[in-house]
């Protein structure tokens, strides 16, 4: 029993508490519901999980700073109002291009998005706002707007195969946003681990004086960190809009809190300069998958949000036990 | 000391390990009241993780402890606190955000019906700084002090309760001399109080100066206790394992052109006023003074890390005052701070993230936008072995090395591009002969062998007496005095460390082995 213990205990010293949760939830939603452990269900877990995956990627590289971006829900919506807006519009001009409508729409909407996270930046890394105070700021700017917008109505009038191909579609069995993510999981960590740029982010948070004494250009560090939140978000905002196929101002209202939580429980240190790009996926994927064991067990929506927020203190506290851990064990 | 008299802490058989490396072996230890016991030792002997062990910070894997005759268990510093024992650590735990008189109190905040009881915190706080003589305002803002000030703060805090053990890690480090002074004194005050006093340090002069036991460790294992008259080389022999007769090396000079010139350099804090100053390609200039002189802020300022009011800088023959810290470096110009924890090492990246930090964009590491990562770790490799990093595995985060071994890693950094003009501040703080000399070496050969232009700013004074070719001597933001090779004596540099003249007392100046 205490040879288990031990090995129990030098597991979570060494992988973290991500596995733990993940094994517990499998067994517990499995037990809840028949349809859960099925591979056509996993696929779902998947393709549902994209979207958070995407943003909390970019919400990583803005804690790895030792910030965090609390306007990732609003770029979401701003790129959703205005991609469909202008999509929309662009389709009713010229209704025989419906893939220059696209792309309009994804330009306009990516542009939209991504400036928030431009704003985020440029006030953060040049007018030394709190990330905290420019991001709530923003997301309160980003989510105006989209109402403004909109009038509160979601927006209809985009080509149908916008949602076809980005919302539906599927290659080689993949569904699209899925090998999207795949693709951008792939270049994220390419950066991150195999480039300077990427040593930056780390610096940045790790030790911002040594940084500049290193020679980094701290500013510019900072301000990518958050121009590639904003465009992670945006590009999430897209995806979702083509599955929703509407545009919509209120999507991602839980979107900053399930990015932070999916990179907290997946071992990114809110003091900055910790955290890995694989792991942070795979807490995306596993908050996917409570939600999508919920939804299958019948669990109330609302109470669904009680869940997480529950979780995201839970995985803090039992990090905090780890480092305890850590610091005691012999081995 | 009576022999008969039962020891205040006994530590036998006392053993701790870092996931399987012994950072302690079976360690003795004991104190007695009324005595300075010092901790002498290599960096990573293991002398800090034995006094966290003793206050409460660190649990020992097996061996006992007795206090008082008592066996004890520590549970936390706190515990440890109330029970008399009460440590400075190498590291500080103030709370930046809070007054000097809030961290005083932290964690032990007096109360009245429930409430804080400021008025008695206050006049508390002012008492105790005051019995310590430490120019201190208690509802100062702890995040605008400087190391030393911050470090009295410290001191203080472990004052504040009734004391039977007072530990002090490396606590000279970064004081002035007059301080270092006052805190002897103090030292002498509580060992008259039948206090137990642990004091780490790596200064010969201190511990002839307040030392009564010695004990050495090596590779986290006792290797002897002996009393303070052991002689000097005797000790270091048993610290090393070797005999170590030479600390500083001869260094031939052959300065060729003039790399940096600074004009009339004023910050706009006025920590320097009117500053000039030129350092040569295979030279070593040094800057003395005190801590607060404005020394290290003439490099800072040159570096583009304080505002500049008026200066004429030129690297190179470049102009360079409006550069920023990332422009001058790729000139050549590397500046090395003094404070590792805030401006050296990222703590929670391993050494090796450290080491190669600076050169991420130079051709060995990456071909511009990719890192050669293999290239990296055989580049960090061959450093780590040159300064002869313990632990030798640069994957180990810089936070878990001990402080000699984190200054090394610092040092390692500066080696990975190429440089012109070095600038050390302060590089030997808090490290051990034997590495002593080999950083010395290194300074040797950079300016020997690579022809490297050396800024070399120390409070230590054997070390500006020994290495350096030209001093200059700063006081009170001025340079009071340069003295030229054939000048550069003791009494030369103290009589300048105030503009009015006056020489102050030799206390803590450093004595060297030969
Ligand atoms: N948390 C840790 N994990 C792994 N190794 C550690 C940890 N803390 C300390 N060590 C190692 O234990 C050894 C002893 O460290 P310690 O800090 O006690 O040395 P020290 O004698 O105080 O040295 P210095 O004079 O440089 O301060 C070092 O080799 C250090 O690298
Ligand atoms: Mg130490």
């Amino acid at each position: 029993m205490s040879k288990i213990i031990h090995f129990l205990k030098l597991a979570l010293v060494r992988l973290g508490v991500l596995p733990f949760l993940l094994l517990i939830a499998v067994a517990i939603f499995t037990f809840l519901s028949d349809n859960f452990l099925t591979g056509r269900n996993l696929i779902n877990v998947v393709r549902q999980s994209t979207y958070l995956t995407l943003v909390s990627m970019g919400q990583m590289f803005a804690l790895l700073t030792g910030g965090f971006d609390l306007s990732v829900g609003t770029i979401l919506a701003l790129t959703s109002v205005v991609g469909a807006t202008s999509m929309a519009m662009a389709y009713a001009a010229m209704p025989d291009s419906a893939m220059l409508s696209i792309l309009v729409g994804i330009l306009a909407g990516g542009a939209a998005g991504t400036t928030i996270g431009i704003v985020n930046g440029i006030g953060i890394s040049l007018l030394n706002v709190s990330p905290f105070m420019m991001s709530l700021g923003m997301a309160s700017v980003g989510f105006g707007l989209a109402l403004y917008l909109t009038g509160g109505t979601p927006v209809y009038g985009m080509p149908t195969e916008y949602g076809d191909i980005f919302g539906f579609g599927a290659i080689y069995g993949l569904p699209v946003p899925v090998v999207i993510t795949m693709v951008l999981i792939i270049i994220l960590y390419f950066i991150l681990n195999w480039t300077p740029a990427g040593r930056y982010f780390y610096a940045v948070g790790g030790n911002i004086k040594a940084a500049r004494l290193s020679g980094i250009n701290t500013r510019l560090t900072l301000f990518s960190a958050y121009a590639l939140c904003g465009l992670m978000a945006a590009i999430a905002g897209l995806l979702l809009t083509a599955r929703l196929d509407t545009g919509e101002a209120n999507i991602g209202a839980t979107m900053p809190l399930e990015s932070i939580a999916a990179c907290v429980i997946a071992g990114v240190s809110l003091r900055g300069g910790i955290g890995r790009l694989e792991n942070v996926v795979f807490g995306a994927l596993f908050i996917g998958l409570v939600q999508n064991g919920m939804n299958l067990a019948r669990i109330e929506s609302y109470l669904q949000i009680v869940v997480i927020g529950v979780l995201l203190i839970l995985a803090v506290v039992a990090d905090q036990l780890r480092l305890r851990l850590v610091a005691t064990m012999r081995n | 000391m009576g022999m008969n008299r039962s020891p205040l802490l006994e530590l036998t058989g006392v053993t701790r390990e870092y996931s399987g490396y012994r950072a302690l072996d079976s360690v003795d230890f004991t104190l007695n009241s009324g005595e300075v016991h010092v901790l002498f030792g290599e960096n990573g002997a293991g002398k800090s993780t034995l006094i966290s062990i003793i206050a409460g910070a660190l649990k020992a894997n097996s061996g006992q402890i007795r206090f008082k005759g008592q066996p004890l268990r520590l549970s936390s510093v706190h515990h440890a606190r109330k029970l008399g024992i009460s440590a400075v650590f190498q590291e500080f735990s103030l709370v930046p955000e809070l007054t000097v008189e809030e961290n005083l109190f932290l964690g032990a905040e007096e109360t009245r019906y429930g409430c804080l009881n400021r008025t008695a915190m206050h006049a508390r706080a002012t008492e105790v700084l005051a019995r310590l003589g430490f120019q201190l305002r208690p509802d100062a803002s702890t995040a605008f002090l400087s190391r030393a000030e911050q470090q009295m703060v410290e001191i203080a805090k472990a004052f504040r309760d009734d004391l039977s053990i007072l530990i002090l890690d490396e606590p000279t480090a970064s004081l002035t001399e007059r301080e270092t002074r006052d805190l002897f004194s103090l030292v002498d005050h509580v060992k008259s109080q039948h206090v137990g006093i642990i004091y780490i340090t790596h200064r010969m002069s201190e511990i002839r100066q307040i030392g009564d036991r010695i004990t050495i460790l090596r590779d986290g294992k006792f290797i002897d206790t002996v009393k303070a008259d052991t002689s000097e080389s005797e000790l270091v022999r048993m610290m090393t394992g070797k005999v170590i007769d030479q600390i500083f090396p001869a260094i031939r000079f052959k300065p060729k052109k003039e790399v940096l010139k600074i004009r009339d350099l004023s910050t706009t804090d006025k920590s320097v006023i009117g500053a000039s100053i030129s350092v040569r390609s295979g030279e070593i200039v040094g800057i003395a003074g005190l801590v607060g002189s404005g020394k290290s802020e003439i490099a800072r300022s040159c570096f583009g890390l304080i505002p500049k009011s008026a200066a004429e800088i030129t690297f190179n023959g470049e102009e360079i005052g409006h550069l920023s810290p990332r422009e001058i470096l790729d000139r050549g110009l590397f500046y090395i701070p003094a404070d590792r924890r805030e401006e050296g090492l990222m703590m929670m990246r391993n050494a090796r993230e450290n080491i190669v930090l600076p050169a991420l964009t130079t051709p060995g590491i990456s071909s511009g936008m990719v890192l050669k990562r293999k290239a990296e770790k055989v580049r960090v490799k061959k450093l780590a072995d040159r300064f002869n990093l313990q632990p030798s595995n640069p994957e180990l985060d810089a936070g878990l090395f001990s402080g000699g071994n984190q200054q090394k890693i610092m040092l390692a950094k500066c080696q990975t591009r190429k440089v012109d003009l070095f600038i050390f501040d302060e590089p030997t703080v808090g490290v051990d002969v034997g590495t002593r000399t080999a950083i010395y070496e290194f300074i040797r050969d950079l300016c020997e062998m690579s022809g490297a232009a050396i800024l070399l700013i120390s409070s230590d004074l054997p070390e500006i007496l020994h290495l350096t070719h030209r001093v200059y001597v700063m006081g009170g933001g001025y340079i009071t005095a340069e003295l030229e090779p054939d000048e550069i004596a003791e009494e030369k540099i103290l009589k300048h460390f105030f503009r009015d003249g006056s020489v102050p007392q030799k206390a803590s100046i450093e004595h060297d082995l030969n």
